[in-house]
């Protein structure tokens, strides 16, 4: 059998992104978190909130370098596997991609040291702006890495000149049709999957009886943050489906599994799509819903699959699946957070054992829900890179051949395989030592010192 | 739109500033890495990793900024030489991996140490190696037909690009050397010394070969280099090579603890310009030429609005950083 380089190299594109989007997933709203819990305590002084932080920021350090070796091997696989598709749209995305660097990698990285290192060395003050500079400096990266993103599902602003896209309107190019939405929905799936994942974690000290007054600050806040932000997402996601409706409605049929443009069409619950023969078998539908919920009209009109030539239709199956993926998790969030407020009307928010496995359950769930999201956009752009213009066929160095991508692909895997499974297990090392005292956890044999560093001050004679 | 200026030149002089930070930055801490597989015991592999921990991400950060700056500013060089580098580069990824994190698992994941401990070495080790490959292939130039490399995966395997790849890992040994120098005291300090006098040898033995092989390789580097009175002109950089390298061993051998750093960067610093010379305007070598290279001029335009901005910011508090740091590591628990 022939290796496809093409095929291994989206398997590879799609491996190496799909663990790194899972740290940002869980970096930038932690990020964010942490800052606020720095904040807190500066304001106010109440040492439990620097007893949470400091817990956090152990959890964060080791996510955070995950991320940014996992973040690294990224650029270059624009020029290893992707150098045609570079080749063609360097000229607007190679400033995009440089900027995330400007802004937001220096920042994190220069106040990251401090951040983790730096607290008995600068004042509090200082050590809270680096808190604050390292969340800003995720959202930065977040801005320009999905206005890159976003240009490919809906570019806007350019000339073609000689094959290549040059740019004719930077504010075009950065605020694309579809930016504003993917912008919104991601940074909101960032805190809503962090978020649960701190509820997760309150909820697991909360029944194993210990740290119970750090657990319940932390459940208590973020069920707070996720009553808006859950709600909000939902409306948002909505949002987004409408503009993918307008411009990439190939991509909407897919995700609706329709074969014929129809008016008053109904919302397939469930159904094995089938590409040979353009008909879904199994369907389980639900009259006018995918109407209503896509044109917001009884008897709008929804495009179906046959209006393109084959080969300019995305996959069916895995757009379709992975959206009911995403929307079922979302809406199960939803029902934990109505819960969570008649819980907490009851006065039982910290002491109803199942709504406590809920909550456990729900964290790796919204790791999910934020894989077959991008799954979705992904899948569903195809087959096209920049959609409707650059085929992914035509993406990739024409000297790579399928041998070497496998080797490559190989390579990923394994390490991958070794690197976060461990990492995972750091993690909840960490966890399972809660926010222990702040002192009791000296490092005996540390290669690295739990908190500040040795670093000997000689000028200030600041050693405490 | 006609470019009423040039911004080729500046971006050559931007880019090139930034792919030297690299190479001096994360160069210390890869170097620092290898020397640790040299540490003979637990208390002093832990000051030679906190010597860098809270300064590795930053200098990894500068690799990054290399690698989109050219997609940005030369997006053809980057077409042309990463696909061109495809295993070097995917090792030099993966070891680079095992290195990141081992700064936090190594102590975290103590029953596995000893497999992060390597994993930290052999990945500094195996990053520099690949770099060096690079470097050589880089400078025999690539298989290029159009606007892509058509060569083979396995060309940047030749015994200069073997050649080069065995000096980069001395050349950052002796940058290693020369931060542990800076950051430590008594008997650490000492080893670095004598690490750092092996490494200084064999990197002028390099600096000696590539410098006889890369001209012979090339007429037109010969001619560049040799001829009246290019070798008049050009005659500073070897002599102020030889000036460094001798105040360097001076540094090494005696009291001075910034010397052998300040050294090994003047090292670095001069056949870095060595090889621009070899080379320029070249950006791939022997194909395209920096203006053939380059993106469209709103496309630096653009870019360069914000990076002269935002490049002496982020130098301030990167600066910053290092300074919050600055002293010697301890090893003990002692201070606070
Ligand atoms: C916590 C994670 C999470 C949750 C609960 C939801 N989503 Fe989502 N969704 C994402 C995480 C996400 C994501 C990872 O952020 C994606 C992938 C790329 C993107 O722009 O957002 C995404 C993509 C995405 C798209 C595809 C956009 C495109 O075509 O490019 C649509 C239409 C929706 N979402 C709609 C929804 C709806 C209606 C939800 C309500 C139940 C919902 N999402 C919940
Ligand atoms: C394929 C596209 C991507 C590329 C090329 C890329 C590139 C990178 C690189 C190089 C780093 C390491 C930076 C450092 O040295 O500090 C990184 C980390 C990071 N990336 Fe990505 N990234 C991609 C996808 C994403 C997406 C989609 C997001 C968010 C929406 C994102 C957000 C972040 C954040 C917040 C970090 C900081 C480290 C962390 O928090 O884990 N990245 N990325
Ligand atoms: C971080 C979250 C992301 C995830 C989980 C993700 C997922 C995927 C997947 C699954 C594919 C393969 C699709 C297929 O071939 O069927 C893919 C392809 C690709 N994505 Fe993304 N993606 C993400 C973000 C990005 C970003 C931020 C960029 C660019 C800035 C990007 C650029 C690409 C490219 C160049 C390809 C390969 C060409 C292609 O198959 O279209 N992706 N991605």
């Amino acid at each position: 059998m022939e290796l496809d380089p093409v095929f291994l190299s989206r398997l590879q594109f799609a491996w190496v992104v799909a663990w790194h989007i899972l740290l940002p997933a869980f970096t930038v709203g932690l990020a964010s978190y942490i800052a606020v819990l720095e904040g807190i305590h500066l304001f106010t002084g109440r040492e439990i909130y620097l007893r949470i932080s400091m817990f956090w920021i152990k959890i964060f350090s080791v996510s955070f370098g995950m991320g940014v070796v996992s973040g690294v091997i990224m650029p270059f696989q624009f020029g290893t596997n992707w150098s045609r598709f570079s080749d063609a749209t360097a000229d607007i995305l190679g400033p995009l991609l440089a900027y995330e660097g400007l802004t937001a990698f220096f920042l994190e990285a220069a106040f990251l040291g401090v951040l983790l290192f730096g607290r008995k060395l600068v004042p509090p003050w200082a050590h809270f702006t680096a808190a604050l500079m390292v969340a800003l400096g995720t959202l930065f990266s977040s801005f320009w890495i999905l206005a890159a993103n976003s240009w490919m599902h809906t570019p806007a602003g350019y000339d073609i000149v000689e094959g290549r896209f040059v740019p004719r309107d930077w504010i075009e190019i950065i605020f694309n049709p579809s930016f504003p939405y993917r912008l919104a929905h991601t940074v909101t799936a960032f805190y809503v999957t962090t978020a649960f994942a701190v509820v997760a974690v309150a909820a697991w000290l909360l029944r194993s009886g210990r740290f119970a007054a750090e657990a319940r600050i932390m459940m208590s806040m973020t069920l707070w943050l996720l009553s808006l932000l859950v709600p909000l997402q939902i409306l948002i996601g909505d949002f987004h489906g409408l503009n993918t409706r307008d411009h990439q409605p190939a991509k909407l049929a897919a995700i609706e599994a329709r074969w014929e443009t129809a008016r008053s069409v109904p919302l397939t619950l469930f159904a094995i799509p089938d590409e040979a023969s353009e008909t879904n078998r199994f369907e389980v539908d639900v009259p006018y819903l995918a109407s209503l919920i896509v044109t917001h009209s009884w008897d709008g009109e929804i495009k179906g699959l046959k209006d393109w030539p084959r080969e300019d239709r995305p996959p069916v199956a895995i757009p379709f699946f992975a959206f009911r993926i995403m929307v079922g998790i979302g809406l199960l969030m939803l029902a934990v957070v109505i819960v969570s407020w008649w819980l907490r009307f009851r006065g039982r928010l910290f002491d109803t054992a199942w709504f406590q496995r809920a909550c456990f359950l729900m964290a790796p769930l919204s790791f999910i829900a934020v894989l077959a999201g991008w799954t979705t956009t992904e899948v569903g752009r195809q087959p096209w890179t920049i959609y409707g213009l650059m085929r992914t066929a035509d993406s990739v160095p024409p000297s790579l051949s399928g041998a070497e991508v496998l080797i490559s692909l190989l390579g990923y895997v394994v390490v991958y395989l070794i690197i976060f499974p461990a990492g995972v297990m750091v993690m909840a090392n960490f966890v399972r030592k809660g926010p222990d005292s702040i002192e009791s956890d000296s490092p005996i044999e540390s290669g690295r010192p739990e908190r500040p560093t040795r670093i000997q001050i000689q000028s200030e004679g600041e050693s405490s | 739109m006609t470019p009423v200026l040039d911004f080729v030149p500046i971006w050559t002089l931007i880019l090139g500033a930034g792919i030297f930070f690299y190479v001096l930055l994360d160069g210390f801490d890869l170097g620092v890495g290898m020397l640790y597989g040299l540490a003979p015991d637990v208390e002093t592999r832990n000051i030679v990793m906190n010597s860098i921990a809270p300064v590795w991400d930053g200098n990894e950060t500068w690799l990054v900024l290399g690698g989109v700056g050219l997609l940005a500013a030369f997006p053809l060089a980057f077409a042309i030489i990463i696909p061109a580098l495809y295993f070097p580069i995917l090792a030099m990824l993966l070891a680079l991996v095992f290195r990141g994190v081992a700064f936090e698992f190594r102590f975290r994941d103590s029953p596995h140490r000893s497999f992060w401990d390597h994993g930290f070495c052999y990945g500094s080790a195996i990053a520099t190696f690949a770099q060096g490959m690079m470097l050589g292939a880089f400078i025999q130039g690539f298989e290029v037909e159009g606007r892509h490399f058509t060569g083979s995966a396995l060309d940047f395997i030749t015994p200069f690009s073997l050649m080069t790849a065995i000096a980069l890992m001395f050349g950052y040994g002796l940058l290693g050397a020369g931060w542990l120098i800076l950051k430590t005291e008594g008997e650490i300090q000492a080893a670095a010394r004598r690490h750092g006098k092996v490494c200084l040898i064999a990197v002028l033995i390099a600096i000696a070969v590539v410098s006889i092989w890369t001209p012979l390789m090339n007429e037109d580097i010969a001619r560049r280099w040799f001829s009246w009175p290019n070798i008049a002109f050009l005659s500073p950089v070897p002599i102020a090579t030889a000036v460094s390298a001798f105040g360097t061993w001076r540094a090494l051998n005696g009291k001075s603890e910034a010397g052998s750093f300040i050294g090994a960067v003047l090292l670095f610093a001069l056949s870095y310009i060595g090889i621009a010379i070899s080379l320029w305007p070249m950006i791939v070598p022997y194909h395209y030429d920096l203006w053939e290279a380059a993106s469209s001029a709103r496309t630096q335009a653009f870019l360069l609005v914000g990076t002269l901005f935002l490049l002496p910011v982020i130098l301030v508090y990167t600066g910053w950083s290092y300074w919050v740091f600055r002293g010697k590591v301890r090893g003990d628990g002692g201070y606070h």
